[in-house]
């Protein structure tokens, strides 16, 4: 796959193509399959999450440890805050949904991780449903989504604990914002500063769920980081610019990880984990899995 | 290299990508080091697979993976009811294997019939996984491939006579390592292929004169 994103976007500029044809096209020579059987398995995981939206938002769904569950059906039904009845509400509810159903060990699709397999089903099955876009055009979007991704793992890491909640939400983020600005008619050079508009809100974002567990904070780092993706497209599709290169807000990205202290790195031994609640809820919940 | 598909996926069981859906692929290795589900296993858990691996499900991952469920079956939620249906007696321990292991690291010794394997293996991330030991033989097996596992006799043209067989049945070779413990002593050979080996395959290993045992593993990783 790509190194540098901007490798990707000069290569679809002067082919006249989109970033998720390039992907495909490269992703096909990478792994000697056709376009057609590389699709049919991100079609399988679009029906996957599709599954995960639909199963979080009837709200019977509990983490093992009780910390988080049943959020999604709260705010579904909520008309009280100033975005009721708007796309970004209803993307928002399907984020929770998402990862309130993996807390409680239902099926997913890890995009990049777990802990941020929220956002990317969120946003593009969210706004998918709000422009009747069709199925075909979210494939496409997840392979963008899946570019990106490769590109933030070959650059700086996916990985919380090598570089915190910025390396999960933050890649989520990002590759939310990227893959559907150009889903939503946006060229790829809007899709790139889509990209680095999402991941620069993120840098330093620690991870730092209580007791160690994929529950709290990240069912809501979900929902905000598919808030700042909304952000990031509304912007880039205005044709508003970031002046630092996306590849370049990806390498610091994976500076700012490997500076970050082992505490911020789902160690649970600081942010949130290590607060005087934290500590009492890890210590409580814990106690109760053990009992069953 | 990085594929999309490694991006977006795995299609799993929640919550986490390294304690739920890797440890269901290092269980899924360890059953086919026995062949089958095993009547006992020893999970000894090493490190973060310790601490906050009943919160993520990774004993309820690894017992699914012995019972040859994958990282996206549901039914890994009830692993531990359906493995006392199917005697299968387990067992989980905390440890430090070393201070050197990855930190979510099991070593599981499993036993069905005859056969008897202890294999220590990690779970790297994103679902990846790497086993680093098998019967005390330093191995690096990925799951990203069939793989065929043998431990043999160390004699002269072993691995030209093993070669031989799968190029006659068709199977093409990614990876081949061989390790000892010392010369003339037992060599534990490792064999990656791209194309999945049959039972005729590992039968036709078995019937050579100085192969002690060898076992097919499935591919557990990638698309």
């Amino acid at each position: 796959m790509y190194k540098a994103l901007a490798d990707a976007i000069s290569d679809a500029e002067a082919r006249g193509k989109t970033l998720s044809m390039v992907a495909l096209d490269l992703e096909s020579q990478d792994q000697g399959r056709a376009v057609a059987d590389i699709r049919a398995s991100l079609a399988r995981a679009l029906h996957v999450m599709r599954g995960a939206v639909d199963a979080g938002m009837t709200g019977d769904m509990r983490s093992n440890s009780g910390l988080v569950g049943g959020d999604a059906a709260k705010l579904v039904n909520s008309t009280a805050g100033p975005l009721a009845e708007t796309p970004f509400h209803d993307i928002l509810v399907r984020a929770l949904a998402v990862q309130e159903v993996n807390s409680a060990m239902g099926v997913i699709v890890a995009a990049p991780t777990a802990g941020g397999a929220g956002v990317l089903p969120a946003v593009l099955t969210g706004l998918a449903s709000a422009r009747g876009i069709s199925d075909e055009r979210v494939i496409d979007a997840l392979a963008t989504a899946g570019l990106i991704g490769a590109v933030i793992a070959e650059r700086a890491s996916l990985s919380g604990a090598e570089g915190g909640c910025q390396a999960e939400t933050g890649a989520a983020a990002a590759m939310a914002a990227g893959s559907a600005t150009e889903m939503l008619g946006g060229s790829p050079k809007q899709a790139g500063h889509a990209t680095a508009l999402a991941m620069q809100s993120t840098l330093g974002l620690v991870c730092d769920p209580i007791g160690g567990l994929v529950e709290l904070p990240c069912v809501f780092r979900n929902a905000t980081g598919a808030a700042i993706a909304l952000a990031a497209i509304e912007m880039a599709l205005a044709d508003i610019e970031f002046a630092i290169p996306v590849d370049e807000v990806i390498d610091v990205m994976g500076q700012i990880g490997r500076e970050m202290d082992v505490r911020y790195r789902e160690t649970a031994g600081g942010g949130l984990a290590a607060t005087p609640t934290g500590r009492r809820l890890a210590k409580e919940r814990l106690y109760q899995i053990k009992r069953g | 290299m990085v594929s999309l598909l490694d991006i977006i996926g795995p299609v799993m069981v929640g919550p986490s990508s390294s304690h739920t859906a890797g440890a269901c692929r290092l269980g899924l290795l360890a059953r086919g080091l026995v062949g089958g589900t095993p009547q006992t296993a020893l999970l000894e858990l090493h490190g973060s697979f310790a601490r906050t691996g009943e919160g993520h499900g990774t004993d309820k991952a690894l017992v699914a993976g012995l019972l040859g469920f994958r990282p996206d079956d549901e039914r890994i939620r009830t692993a531990l009811e359906i493995a006392e249906g199917e005697g299968l007696e387990y067992k989980f321990e905390k440890t430090t294997i070393s201070d050197e292991s990855h930190p979510n690291t099991v070593r599981a010794t499993v036993v069905c019939g005859p056969r008897r394997a202890v294999m220590v293996g990690s779970s790297l991330g994103a679902g990846r996984v790497l086993v680093t030991e098998i019967d005390g033989f330093p191995v690096d097996i990925t799951g990203s491939f069939y793989s065929i596992v043998i431990l043999a006799a160390d004699v002269k043209g072993s691995i030209a006579r093993v070669t031989r067989i799968l190029s006659d049945h068709d199977i093409n070779i990614a990876t081949l390592k061989l390790t000892r413990k010392q010369r003339g002593g037992d060599a534990f050979i490792v064999i990656e292929c791209d194309d999945s080996p049959g039972e005729e395959v590992r039968d036709a290993i078995r019937s050579l004169a100085w192969v002690r045992w060898a076992m097919r593993l499935d591919k557990v990783s990638g698309g």
